[in-house]
């Protein structure tokens, strides 16, 4: 066994664990956090993401042993505190019905996370020079690594491009625009997000 | 999963000091935590570089040093790779999907298995895996694999794309083991299969790769075009990487080209670049570069298709390259 301290939705936790133990485990079986997804377990699928210092990668083929230190967001974790409020992320998948069964929503959110933020070409912009408008050619590229087997994938793209904003350039991260309507929607009704 | 102990390096001399008969070294993880999962690799000792101090990407002469802890994403969007190896930043953003692509290193990336099914699937033989169990991907599933450079023994693919970039830029690895330092010339780090599938590498026991040497960027234009079977996340049927300079009165000065998917090793078309060198740079030349290259294929019944589509592949790239 292994003592470690991960920060899990900015709380710290001090943790002794088998060193075979994947994050995804870790978060799910003894943290409780169910949110995050197996779905492959084998890093095809995209449905555990989670952010490790603030960025995507697949819970299940990180050691969680090899994390000690490292400061993790959970789909739990990514709206912010307060009541009912959601991630703008989430509000515009309600929005736009971007899901069928929801299995790999949490991971689409977080990978979403991810990728708002994540600056640079992509392997479909045409000048490397320059960070590209986020059309829905990279967002789809971008997003390759999270599958949807209800082939949700047009409204999970226009959610994301909602929440980027028109003319948005890769790394400019959340919209302020977005931002003001998921603060709006979780004040104004916070049971809506949970219908 | 079988039990392991697991350490953290605090730096190269210790990491490799640390390094006893049944050690592993950890990047990211991604392919190797996924063949602990699958009972392929079963290390009793991992030791975890991938928080080493090797994580700069720095200026080098005329070249550029890469440590081999850089994320491969921080490589792909390095403002440097960018500019003078889009190559390179090309051939990356190909590889895998954006949430491995933040978790996989450089170190790493060259040192995934060379791999198929079969090596992946314990139930199954593989001389890769079990030296002498036979292979049947030869008479099985196919498609995907090698058509140069293969063996009776093993048929298996190297799966990176930066490496076929590095192999073509004449990229150096540094690496350190318990014997010292050395420097492995691109394409040399990995090797055919022969009779020791069970080899991906020409790395001695112990040493670890710290850095990769990027001289300075081959003259002209350059580029890396990927064939997969989806559009995004999927190992190359076959890749290209290329960089072709084409002189004032129409011939091909320096040019290189290498493929994927094609071998047990990153594959440079040497013969290729001999036949394209010096001569006249046109659609007919390059024709005949890549069928020089091709002529030495020998495709399994299964990937004869590879054939085609490498040689359109190459002459669509060159082509592509030429100054307009």
């Amino acid at each position: 066994m292994a003592e470690i301290t991960i920060r899990v939705n900015g709380t710290g936790v001090p943790l002794s664990v088998d060193p075979r133990t994947s994050l995804l485990d870790l978060l799910r079986e003894r943290l409780g956090l169910t949110g995050t997804k197996k779905g492959c377990d084998h890093g095809q699928c995209g449905a555990c993401t989670v952010l490790i210092d603030g960025r995507r990668a697949n819970a299940c083929l990180a050691l969680a042993v090899a994390q000690d230190g490292s400061d993790v967001t959970t789909v739990e974790g990514l709206a912010p505190d307060g009541d009912g409020e959601l991630h703008p992320l989430q509000a515009a998948f309600i929005e736009r019905d971007a899901f069928q069964c929801g299995y790999c929503t949490p991971g689409q959110l977080c990978s979403a996370t991810g990728m708002l933020a994540e600056s640079g070409p992509s392997a479909v912009t045409a000048d490397l020079a320059e960070d590209p408008r986020l059309t829905r050619a990279e967002i789809r590229e971008r997003m390759s690594g999270n599958l949807c087997r209800c082939g949700a994938y047009v409204n999970i793209v226009a959610a994301i491009e909602d929440v980027a904003g028109s003319g948005a350039r890769a790394g400019d991260g959340v919209s302020a625009a977005a931002r003001d309507m998921a603060g709006a929607r979780g004040s104004a009704g916070a049971g809506e997000g949970a219908r | 999963m079988k039990t392991f102990a697991y350490d953290r390096a605090r730096d190269v001399a210790g990491a490799v000091a640390g390094f006893r008969p049944g050690t592993m070294y950890l990047g990211g993880g991604t392919n190797l935590v996924d063949l602990m999962r699958l009972g392929v690799a079963e290390p009793e000792y991992l030791v975890d570089v991938s928080k080493l101090p090797l994580r700069a990407i720095e200026a080098d002469g005329d070249g550029v040093l890469i440590g081999a802890a850089v994320r491969n994403s921080d490589l792909a969007a390095h403002p440097v790779l960018r500019e003078r190896y889009p190559m390179l930043a090309r051939a990356v953003l190909t590889g895998a999907s954006g949430q491995v692509r933040n978790m996989a290193t450089v170190g790493g990336n060259l040192l995934q298995r060379t791999r198929c099914s079969y090596f992946q699937d314990v139930t199954k033989a593989c001389n890769k895996r079990r030296p002498g169990s036979g292979c049947p991907a030869i008479d099985g599933d196919h498609r995907n694999l090698a058509i140069l450079g293969h063996s009776s023994d093993c048929v298996a693919t190297h799966p990176s794309d930066m490496a076929v970039a590095l192999a073509a830029l004449d990229a150096r690895v540094h690496v350190t083991g318990p014997e010292g330092a050395r420097v492995i010339a691109m394409p040399g780090l990995h090797r055919l299969p022969g009779t020791e599938p069970d080899r991906d590498t020409v790395l001695r026991p112990g040493e670890l790769i710290t850095a990769i040497r990027l001289p300075a960027p081959p003259p002209g234009a350059s580029a890396y075009r990927k064939v997969r079977e989806r559009a995004s996340f999927a190992f190359a049927l076959v890749s290209v990487a290329a960089a072709l300079e084409v002189t004032g009165d129409g011939l091909v000065g320096d040019c290189r080209l290498a493929l994927g998917g094609v071998a047990h090793a990153p594959w440079r078309a040497r013969r290729a670049e001999e036949v394209l060198t010096g001569g006249r740079a046109g659609e007919d030349e390059f024709r005949r570069a890549a069928d020089a290259e091709l002529a030495e294929a020998s495709p399994l019944p299964g990937n004869r298709y590879k054939i085609p589509l490498a040689r359109n592949l190459i002459v669509a790239v060159l082509r592509e390259l030429m100054p307009r």
